[in-house]
Order: C-alpha cells, then structure tokens, then sequence
C-alpha cells in the first residue's frame, strides 16, 4: 500500500464526510453525526494501520475491525470504498431493498463486515473473542480493533468485555471510543455522565491513550502507543466533534440521526471541500 | 444407568477435545454445575472462563466462532436466555458457529427454584430463524448430539437436564439430526415428548395400557428443524397428539408440534407442560406438582381423551 502523508489522510477524512452524507442523503436516512465524527479514525485505520486485502476479504492475516457504534456504518461503507472492497455505485443503495449495504453492518450480506452490529454494547464483546482467537493459534498473526460510541459504553456489557480483556491481557486489541460527547437524546455528561472515563478503563487493565481523534497525526502516534503495549489492550479516547466539519451539524444531537436535504447537502459538501470535485 | 444428560455432555465434551481442536468451551462460573470442568481440567488452554458475565460471554463466543473457532458455551438455560439480545445479534444475525449449551431445564432443576430454572428457553432459541434447537432423552443421547454439534455448523442450541434420567437407549445408538424417534406405537393418541420427561412418557404408556388406552410414544431430540413428516404421519394415525416437555407451555416444543399440524384439520393437539412460572421443591415433587411424572402424564392423557374413556367404559 501506498503511504499517505498527512495532508492526504486529512483530505481522505473529508472525501470519507462527504461520501457519507451523500449516501445518507440519498437514502433519505442515517446518521450524519457520529459518521462525521469519526471520519479521521476511519481514514487512519483503513489507510494506513489496517491490513488487509482489498479484493480476498475472509484473508486469515487480516486485520479485525468492529465497528461497534454501527449505526455509524455509512463512514465505513465510504472507507470500504476509497480502498477498493466495494464498488462506488454501490453506495447508492445505501438502507434499500436488496442492498449489501444495510442501515447497520450485515456480515453475512457484505463479507468486510467482521461483525453485525448496531445493537450497542456488543461489538468489543465480539472483539475480545477474536482477540482471543487469534492467541490461540501459533500461525495467527493479527490485531483486532474496535470502535466504540461514547454513548454506547453506558452499556454494562461494555465494561464486562473490557474486564475480560483486561484480565487475559489482549495486547493486540485496541478498543477506540468515539468520545464526541453527544449522543440521540442530548449531551452524553446529562444523559450518564462517563468520566472520569480514562481512570474507568484504566481500573479495568487497560492502557489508555488519550487524543485528538479528529487529528491525524495524533491517532497515528496512538495506534503506534497501543502497539508498542505488550501487555494490555489499549483504548484510545479519542476526542472527536460529532459532526465535524460542517458547521450546522457540529456537537448538536439534531444531526444523531436525521437525513440533509438537498440543500443542506449541497452546503456541506461546500464546507467541506470536496463536493464539486465528487460531482466531476 | 441412570445419569444426567449435562453429565454426559461433560464427559463427551472432554473426549471431544482430543480429536477437535478447534473445540473452544467458555463458561461463566458454573462448570462445576454445567459439567465442563472435566474439559477445563484436561485443556485449559481451550477453556475459557468469563465469570458472572453471559452476555459478554455470548459475544467472545461469536468473535472466536467467527475467528474459525468451535465454542461451546455452557450457562444454566435461563441465563442463556436472558441474555437474547446478544444471541440474536451477536451469535443468530451473524450465523456464528456457536453452540449454546443451557443445563438445568424447566422444574427438573428442584430446589433452587424458579430463578435457576430455564422454562422460556426453548421459545426464544426457536424463534431465531437460523438457531437448531437439541434436547437429548437420556445420557446417551446427549452424548451423541454432542458429538453431532461439534461438527455441525451455524447456531445452535442444547438443552440438558440437572436430574438424572434413565436410559432410554442403547449404546449403540445412532443420532439421527431432525429424526423423530418412535419408541412404542399407540391408535388412541400419541405422546409426542422431549428431554427428561420421555422416559416419564414411556411409563405413563404402560399405566395407560392398563386402562385400555394404546398410546404411542415419539421422542423429539431434534425440536428444531423439527421433523413434520413423521408428526403429520403418527398424527393422521391416532388423530389425538399431547406434547409432554419440562417447560412452559408457551412456545415450547407443544408450540412447534401446534405450528406443525394447524393445517391437519382432524387432528386435536394438547399441550401439557409447566404453568405458570416454577417453585422451590424436590424434583421428585415437582414433577408431581406439574403432573410430569408417569401417573400425572398419564392422568392428563385421561382427561384430554375423556370423551373416548366414557366410549369406552360404555361401549
């Protein structure tokens, strides 16, 4: 694979925003901000720490990713895209009938798909066990990451997996919560406050690695700390803005789940820079 | 001689182990109770304890299953079932390889009580369109299906008892997945009956017999995918069918037979099991109690023929 610099992952994150409403608001449905939110890490990941192979998606030696938080999956079916698994006309078919593509990660319909989610609470669950099978066997050699909704860890499974990993000391699991501070109902500190969140997992046996998610150098930097850790699952706080990079959606819970119009799409594929260049 | 079918899973799971290796086996501080402990004494590193947490458990299942592994998750029933949501999602939805392994069946359980009783089990695991639904009659049985689900691939589920059972079958016996078994015919109705109640049925034939009343006797291992063509078949024969199960009557096996035969117009189907939610006891008082012993099968196949006993005594 080629590698990125950082501006070209910055410009990948904004191509991987624009395709998500795009796709959403052909749908006329989803979930623009926790997609926006974590556009840098889905960019970080899948062009640079990830590997796998684009066209062979059951490879032993790839790498595992969960999207836990799958009511986010229009980021990822944007990412699947950039990298080649899915084609981009596929995408329009985002939520209709028949599609790959459903409202939340199939993995029997679209094989990329590690694990069917979108019941929050269940995918570092899932991770642990292939974190777990990929110890078992001398030949294994991957990592297994999962990205996790703030609003999701008020889930009590969450922190069952957590202590789990914790105690078989999964080092080569990276759990990564999205922490953009909303969630549907409103602000996440109103509806169940997390922090102190870093000591939280911390108590659990993990290693914490606390950054900008909307940064790319600072998730890179994260994912080489969760590495380097021999010992303990790692869990990256990233603290990201949910619906970054278009002003009217940004750190509100009025864009959790709502499709743009027409006109509210065209602004924010003007704000982000990328619309015309996807129209050519 | 006699023994409990989670017995029997136990042993035949520790024997499994040497010839499956990608057999994995988690457990939530019950294999003292569920009978895995003999697997985790002989492969610890393939033993996989989780503690007080079924619904994480159910989750590290579906990520080593879909990682290539053959889990083998064993819980008392109701915890299995309590924890739906993750089958559904995690285990059903992704058509992971997992095998849920719930002991302590309906009353049987006894004096622990209702809490530790698993008695809507069967409902919830049959409702997952791609979950096989076991429930073995006796100690060998158990063994075979066990054998039989450490190959077989997708979802399922295993029913097993606390209580022993008395052997039903040889040792040479053949599993037969999704096979109804016949074990004794009947005109007057038929005993359709799974898991630790089957033996029951066999004795309240003969109490039966004393009456003048032939009924037959199918064992269902398999209660899902269940086997309609022998149903349909020992149904048009003796046009009265009773299920017999140690679980509540709603959605259980009684449900899946109802399902099976709603379009035999000829047919009347009853439904005898649990009522209403369980109760401290022994199991020997429970089944009593819920008339799931041979005499109270046998009086509530009396009562369900009443009709045909007064022709009969009459005729």
């Amino acid at each position: 694979m080629v590698v990125l610099s950082t501006e070209e992952l910055s410009g990948l994150a904004q191509e991987l925003r624009a395709d998500s409403l795009k796709m959403i608001a052909t749908a006329v449905s989803g979930h623009p901000g926790g997609s926006l939110s974590a556009a840098e890490i889905l960019a970080t990941l899948y062009f640079k720490e990830l590997a796998f192979r684009a066209q062979e998606p059951s490879w032993p030696g790839r790498d595992r990713f969960i999207l836990s938080k799958g009511h986010a999956v229009p980021v990822l079916y944007a990412a699947l895209c950039r990298a080649g698994c899915i084609e981009e006309e596929e995408l329009s078919t985002l939520r209709s009938i028949d599609s790959r593509l459903q409202g939340h990660p199939d993995h029997v319909r679209l094989p990329w798909i590690e694990a069917a989610t979108g019941s929050l609470g269940q995918g570092l669950s899932v991770s642990v066990g292939m974190a777990l099978a990929e110890r078992l066997d001398d030949e294994n050699n991957y990592r297994t990451y999962c990205l996790m909704g703030d609003g999701e860890i008020q889930a009590g499974q969450v922190w069952e997996a957590a202590m789990s990993a914790g105690k078989f000391g999964l080092a080569k699991l990276t759990g990564i919560v999205d922490y953009n501070k909303v969630q549907l109902d409103g602000r996440v500190a109103n509806i169940m406050d997390l922090e102190p969140l870093a000591d939280k997992w911390q108590a659990f046996g993990w290693h914490v690695v606390d950054v900008d998610g909307n940064d790319i150098d600072s998730l890179l930097a994260a994912y080489d700390s969760a590495r380097a850790n021999n010992e303990k699952p790692t869990v990256i706080i990233a603290q990201t803005i949910k619906g970054k990079g278009v002003s009217f959606m940004e750190d509100t819970h009025a864009w959790h789940g709502k499709a743009p119009d027409d006109n509210e799409l065209e602004q924010a594929l003007l704000e982000l820079g990328v619309g015309a260049a996807q129209d050519n | 001689m006699a023994k409990a079918t989670r017995v029997a899973f136990g042993e035949a799971l520790a024997r499994l182990g040497a010839t499956h290796e990608n057999v994995v086996v988690l457990d939530g501080d019950l294999s003292c109770s569920t009978n895995t402990r003999k697997f985790s004494e002989q492969f610890p590193d393939r033993f996989i304890q989780l503690g007080i947490a079924e619904g994480n458990m159910v989750g590290v299942a579906a990520g080593l299953a879909m990682a290539g592994k053959v889990p083998f998750v064993s819980s008392f029933a109701c915890f299995l079932a309590g924890r739906f949501e993750q089958i559904r999602m995690s285990v059903g939805y992704n058509n992971a390889n997992v095998c849920l392994v719930g002991t302590h069946a309906g009353v049987g359980t006894g004096e622990d009580g209702y809490s530790q009783m698993g008695l809507e089990d069967v409902a919830l695991m049959r409702s997952l369109p791609n979950m096989v639904v076991l429930q073995p009659a006796d100690a060998v049985e158990a063994e075979r299906a066990t054998e039989f689900l450490a190959d077989y691939v997708g979802p399922a589920y295993l029913r097993l008892t606390r209580q022993a059972l008395p052997d039903i079958f040889d040792a040479d016996y053949s599993f037969e997945f999704g096979k109804g078994i016949r074990l004794r015919e009947g005109k007057d109705l038929v005993l359709v009956a799974s898991g630790g109640v089957v033996a029951n049925c066999l004795e309240a034939a003969e109490l039966l017999a004393a009456d003048g009343v032939e009924a037959g006797v199918v064992n269902i291992h398999t209660i899902k995918p269940l086997d309609e063509p022998l149903l349909r078949e020992v149904a048009s024969n003796s046009s009265r069918v009773m299920t017999v199960e140690d679980h509540g009557v709603i959605g259980g096996l009684g449900s899946a037979v109802v399902e099976a035969l709603s379009e035999m117009p000829d047919v009347v189907v009853r439904r005898h099991g649990v009522l209403g939610y369980g109760e401290s006891g022994t199991q020997v008082d429970l089944y009593a109690r819920h008339m799931l012993d041979a005499a109270g099968i046998a009086e509530a196949a009396r009562r369900f023929l009443v009709p045909d006993v007064e022709a009969l005594a009459t005729g």
